[in-house]
């Protein structure tokens, strides 16, 4: 793998005109992920998920250089019908389009940082690999006051163009004081095999309120990671909502500092998986201030040899005192083939505070089955109702109405 | 009156020295001082093997560092391996014939073995730095059947059950300590249950640690034959001293089809000044084997003391309906750190397990709950049930909550909930405003707090383990 990277690495620098420091600095993370490979097992974030083995198993060598000199053809089919909105397209993790058609063009600042470098560190070596190979990221500057008026979907898909690659990407965000942002990330991918590394930055600053989807739901061959870093400023508001569905491996990463007073964060999220798919959702909400709240709530039904993990941690630090954190994990195994895997995770150095966890994982209730089946349903419908009332719940959390329909229609969810 | 008790207490209440010579193997840890141990005890060969064979596998381990609490780094070469007082060359035949030192010492450790074999009717088998010094109430126990004596004793007379049990549930090949102890562990007790026999006492060990730069390695063997029951006490106490020493036992237990098991703790070591200068290293592993049908093993334990607590005692579940139960209290003041909690692992079918802990922290203390539950893909129609609340009583302490949850089986349930707050102002008025002290307000939360766990203890432990919650947290309210 390391002639690989080192020669895919060469074509990428050509191919950016960067100044000879910044060269350096990227040949830095370059060799800092040579040194430490994929993660593996033994690192305690990666416990449940090897990602080393899966990337052996499922693709085998990878490639990590992408032409980007020439342009997709955009296929408007995988466009959201019915929901008015913003757009940015990746194909193939090249950005095809920026659209903000619908905003106000002074308010919205999109900033080229492709001739910069702008570092990630999450002590995960994909951050490494994602800091050397990126070749073009944006900044996506919402200006004070301004709350966007309709939702921005960024559409991450690729085509069979690709095959066996590592795919790169960045975006950062900041909202300004008193801006809000609702983003849809959608996953669309007719190629295989392929892995992606995604690298989100918020930077939160007064009153901003951030609501973040990402949608995983359509099938596909490929390994996916995505990590998102929030920052938040006092009385800051970020909302994530996670459907993992579709990809063979897809892994989640929510990091999360509450750096402000009255600063809250919700992360809630559905595993619905079945077909030997192995999805993993790891948060880390940091309460660095006093009075900040955050709220976790993670349900999963497996099926047919799927795998699911959730590691939740909750850090408290000295300083924050009146924090509010709560954690609860439910997952449903529906047949013998399923594993759910939960490290639920409490670290508190304040005493004046409120965390709870909470984790179950079991059958479904055979009692609530055969209720159902007194008041004349069959099995197979006591069962989706039961089903599709367990992750209603997960789905009333999404604040945003409109969001909330559109998700529900998606994944038939009925009220 | 009051304040005195309380002065009183408030110091290690166990922190004397005997001054008693003691008889010591080299410093350092080789294939000599093993075979010195094995021969000072008059050890068969198959004995010796056992210890090197460990001792060539603990060559080749690392010792662990992903605990939470650190500890600076362990010279396993300046540490004794063996000390036993001198006095025990000419084994006493009864307690009369004992070094009166000894007693007195025990007496100040509110063991009186005396007064204890005539009144509280328990067996005690007292550890004295490495060495087993005395099993009170031995004739009554042969009448039953059972075998109650120090595992050195049980290596001479017993082989046969020896060989089979010892390293079954912890082989040689575990982990760092865990295998430092198979090589060089020097005493411990050793207990039998024969089959259908309904223990007709508590047994009960008491350890102590006398002798500074001493390492106690201590290996205790349970087995309970089919359909029958023990309960086992143990108690820890050390004297004050301003180096930390390690203490690292290994305890099997191993019950077969019908038979249980319960096994508490109440461990006082030394938990170092109110700096943080001295203490025990209380590195312990505790496993549990429910190997027959329908056994069952309990786990008790009120950790209080030791500079560094980090253990997990566990149960395997693997035969068919076996039930495993762990409940703890873990307390700790000043700059005391424990990293405890348990293992579940279900193997078998319709096995339960629960797990209630408790930990309170105070001071500049840092508590941490780490536990597994593992329910196997065979586990069928298996439960568990986790509860784990922790209490902060300062804001310059830590409480943490770390599970592994692995559920593999579809019929199989896993509930697991924590929490973690500090008293509520609420409670603590109201029972201020009924006439009670600051003071006795948080004493009688905390006690409410741990009453679920205390309330698994036998009777005279129970009132111990109550005194020792008090102690403990002695001047850490306001």
């Amino acid at each position: 793998m390391k002639e690989q990277l080192q020669k895919d690495f060469d074509n990428t620098i050509k191919n950016l005109s960067l100044s000879q420091k910044d060269i350096e600095i990227k040949k830095f993370y370059l060799d800092s992920f040579v040194n430490r490979g994929f993660p593996n097992r033994k690192e305690e974030d990666w416990k449940f998920s090897d990602l080393s083995q899966i990337i052996k198993k499922n693709i085998g060598e990878l490639s990590f250089y992408t032409d980007y000199t020439s342009t997709n053809k955009i296929d408007t089919s995988v466009y959201v019908d019915g929901l008015e909105h913003n757009k940015i397209v990746f194909i193939n993790g090249r950005i095809e389009k920026i659209d903000f058609d619908y905003e106000k063009k002074n308010q919205i600042e999109i900033i080229d940082q492709s001739e910069t470098i702008d570092q990630f560190n999450n002590n995960n070596s994909l951050s490494d690999l994602n800091n050397a190979f990126t070749n073009k990221s944006f900044k996506v500057l919402i200006k004070k006051g301004y709350q966007l008026k309709k939702p921005l979907i960024i559409y991450h898909t690729t085509n069979s163009n690709i095959w066996s690659k590592n795919i790169n990407l960045r975006l950062n965000f900041e909202l300004d004081n008193d801006s809000s942002l609702r983003l849809i990330d959608l996953f669309n991918d007719t190629s295989e095999k392929n892995f992606l590394n995604i690298f989100y930055n918020f930077d939160l600053k007064e009153n901003a309120i951030l609501k973040n989807y990402k949608i995983d739901r359509f099938e596909s061959k490929n390994i996916k990671y995505s990590y998102n870093n929030i920052e938040q400023a006092k009385n800051s508001n970020s909302e994530t909502f996670i459907l993992s569905s579709g990809s063979n491996f897809f892994k989640n990463e929510i990091n999360t500092n509450l750096k402000g007073k009255y600063s809250s964060a919700f992360v809630n999220g559905i595993f619905s998986l079945n077909k030997d798919k192995h999805h993993e959702i790891r948060t880390t909400i940091n309460h660095l201030t006093e009075n900040t709240k955050s709220y976790q709530l993670i349900k999963s039904v497996l099926e047919d040899g799927s795998k699911a993990a959730y590691q939740g941690k909750i850090f408290v630090n000295s300083e924050a005192q009146k924090t509010d954190g709560y954690q609860l994990s439910k997952a449903i195994l529906l047949d013998k083939t399923t594993e759910f895997n939960a490290k639920p995770e409490l670290e508190i150095y304040a005493d004046d505070v409120k965390c709870s966890h909470g984790s179950a994982s079991g059958s479904l209730n055979e009692n609530s089955i055969f209720y159902l089946m007194t008041r004349g349903l069959n099995y197979k419908e006591a069962k989706e109702l039961l089903i599709n009332g367990f992750l209603l719940d997960v789905i009333e959390k999404i604040t945003d109405r409109e969001i909330k329909n559109l998700i529900k229609n998606m994944i038939g969810v009925k009220e | 009156m009051r304040e005195k008790e309380i002065e009183k207490l408030k110091d290690y209440k166990y922190g004397f020295s005997t001054d008693i010579e003691n008889i010591k193997a080299p410093k350092g840890l080789n294939e000599d001082v093993i075979k010195f141990i094995s021969n000072i005890k008059k050890e068969p060969e198959w004995m010796l093997n056992f210890r090197l064979k460990a001792f060539e596998r603990f060559k080749q381990l690392k010792e662990p560092n992903w605990q939470k609490p650190k500890y600076p780094k362990i010279d396993y070469q300046d540490l004794y391996y063996y000390s036993a007082p001198k006095s025990m060359d000419d084994k006493p035949k009864s307690l009369d014939e004992l070094d009166p030192k000894l007693l007195e010492t025990y007496k100040k450790l509110g063991i009186p073995l005396q007064e204890q074999k005539r009144l509280n009717g328990i067996a005690v088998d007292a550890v004295f730095d490495s060495v087993s010094v005395a099993t009170t109430f031995r004739e009554e126990l042969t009448k039953h059947g059972i075998i109650f004596c120090p595992i050195s004793e049980a290596i001479q007379n017993h082989p046969e059950l020896v060989k089979k049990y010892l390293g079954s549930v912890i082989p040689t090949t575990d982990h760092f300590f865990a295998t430092l102890n198979s090589a060089v562990f020097t005493d411990g007790s050793f207990a039998y249950i024969p089959e259908g026999v309904r223990c007709p006492m508590e047994l009960s060990t008491y350890f102590r640690i006398n002798a500074s730069n001493t390492g106690q390695f201590e290996r205790t063997l349970i087995i309970a034959d089919k359909g029958s029951y023990v309960s086992y006490l143990e108690g820890c106490t050390a004297p004050m001293r301003d180096e930390n020493q390690l203490h690292a036992a290994n305890v099997e237990l191993i019950a077969l089809d019908d038979a249980e098991i319960k096994y508490s703790t109440v461990q006082n070591w030394y938990p170092g000044d109110k700096d943080g200068k001295g203490g025990i290293y209380n590195f312990v592993t505790k496993r549990g084997l429910c190997k027959g049908k329908n056994s069952k093993i309990s786990w008790t334990q009120v950790e209080t003391g030791s500079a560094i607590t980090w253990k997990y005692p566990s149960c395997i579940l693997r035969g068919d309906n076996s039930v495993g139960e762990f409940y703890s209290i873990a307390i700790t003041n000043n700059h005391q750190k424990a990293d405890t909690g348990t293992k579940m692992i279900h193997l078998g079918k319709n096995t339960k397990s629960k797990i209630i802990s408790k930990g309170i922290s105070a001071g500049f203390s840092d508590m941490t709950y780490r536990g597994l539950v593992d329910i196997s893909s065979k586990a069928n129609n298996s439960n568990n049930y986790t509860q784990c609340d922790s209490l902060l009583m300062s804001n310059k302490c830590g409480a943490h909550t770390v599970p592994y949850i692995k559920n593999k089986n579809s019929e199989s349930n896993i509930a697991h909930e924590a929490t973690t707050s500090k008293i509520s102002e609420e409670q603590l008025h109201y029972c201020q405003q009924r006439g009670l002290s600051a003071e006795e307000a948080v004493g009688l939360i905390v006690n409410g707090f741990c009453k679920e766990v205390l309330q698994q203890l036998p009777m005279e432990f129970a009132v111990e383990a109550q005194k020792l919650v008090g102690i403990s947290l002695e001047g850490s309210v306001g």
